[in-house]
């Protein structure tokens, strides 16, 4: 049911009338929604991949050198990493209501709801910031300044390694996910987005969450390998 | 063609809010467990709470439960290509060493490590097996 919009003869140069956000390859806006979703599910399905091969080396790892990943994971500030994790999932929540907002046309609430998302999403990344620049006071940086020392120490630099790569490559694809939101948000904010079409915003949110859901899986891999052996040395 | 009427479904701001209560919840339960010695059981149930908080952003935040069928076939296959991944990179790791050799042993799952431990197999620290099949150093 085509809404009463503009003319598309001038820009098109043919007189149907349709969504200008509709492609000419779909004959639908729910169609190239579907699509469009379907896309990006399958660049996340990529993207959990390329996390997997790093849990994958994370695992092996753990089960040859578990006494150095309970030490390594006890080095680690359990109450930043749990903030975090109610930060990011947080940030998950104000997302969804971004796109729900979005979805009822509500453009005033859309755009409130991502910038409270990226809000979020700097808190994360000024804690990692934090993180990462505590590990280098304590001379815990592997390949720059390792001092731990430890029967375990090398074992230990690997997890702290892994630690670094996994962590490292999730605050890029917030960061990614950052600029992403900036797009989207500028877009609600110029009214760009209808209950017909909201599209990037749903991609958004996906790509989003996504991010949340790696989050979720490296906190208790990283920080809670073992809190209840007490710390040996 | 008409179009496969899966609606645009509007999830309720309380399907949000119950969502995360739940992650909340999850997440505070994961970590009391890690304080909790139940040694063989502690990996397991962390991660078991992790898949259950990222099954319930899926189907939810994400929107999965309400998405087509083909959409969720492929979120599916994504456990299909990590179970790839995991388990014939495990089993080629866990099966090394498996067969008696002049330098290496009987047990499975023969490491290499760095560091001053010398070589052991994984399944029995007590027992320090000679030598190491593996990648060299």
């Amino acid at each position: 049911m085509p809404e009463a919009l503009a003319t598309t003869a001038d820009a098109h140069g043919h007189a149907a009338h349709h969504h200008p956000a509709l492609q000419h390859h779909f004959e639908t806006l729910q169609q190239q929604k579907e699509a469009s979703i379907l896309g990006m599910w399958i660049f996340i399905v990529q993207e959990v991949m390329f996390f997997g091969g790093l849990l994958m080396a994370y695992f092996l790892y753990r089960v040859w050198y578990h006494e150095a990943w309970v030490e390594g994971s006890q080095e680690l500030d359990i109450l930043l990493g749990g903030f975090n994790t109610v930060v990011l999932i947080g940030s998950s929540l104000t997302m969804a209501l971004a796109v729900r907002s979005a979805q009822i046309g509500a453009r005033k609430a859309t755009v409130n709801w991502l910038l409270g998302t990226m809000a979020l999403g700097t808190v994360f990344l000024v804690v990692k910031v934090f993180e990462y620049h505590h590990k280098w006071e304590l001379g815990h940086v592997p390949g720059l300044n390792w001092t731990m020392t430890g029967p375990h120490a090398s074992q230990v630099e690997i997890f702290i390694s892994l630690y670094f790569a996994l962590t490292g490559l999730h605050a890029l694809h917030m960061v990614i996910g950052f600029v992403l939101l900036s797009v989207i948000t500028w877009m609600a904010h110029k009214g760009r987005f209808s209950p017909e079409w909201y599209t990037p915003v749903e991609l958004s949110g996906l790509y989003w969450h996504f991010v949340d859901i790696v989050w979720i899986f490296l906190f208790p891999l990283l920080y809670l390998v073992d809190r209840a052996t007490p710390h040996v040395g | 063609m008409s179009s496969s009427h899966v609606s645009s479904h509007v999830s309720p701001v309380s399907t949000y809010l119950t969502v995360f209560g739940t992650l909340m919840v999850l997440t505070t339960a994961t970590v009391a467990a890690a304080f909790v010695h139940i040694g063989a059981f502690n990996f397991p149930i962390a991660i078991g709470i992790a898949i259950t908080k990222a099954t319930v952003v899926v189907l939810f935040f994400m929107h999965v439960k309400y998405s087509s069928r083909l959409t969720k076939f492929v979120v599916v296959s994504c456990l299909f290509f990590l179970a790839c991944l995991f388990g014939l990179t495990f089993t080629d790791y866990m099966s090394r060493g498996w067969f008696a050799s002049p330098r290496g042993t009987t047990m499975a799952g023969t490491q290499v490590t760095v560091g001053a431990t010398p070589a052991r197999t994984a399944e029995a620290p007590a027992h320090e097996a000679p030598g190491g099949a593996g990648p060299a150093h």
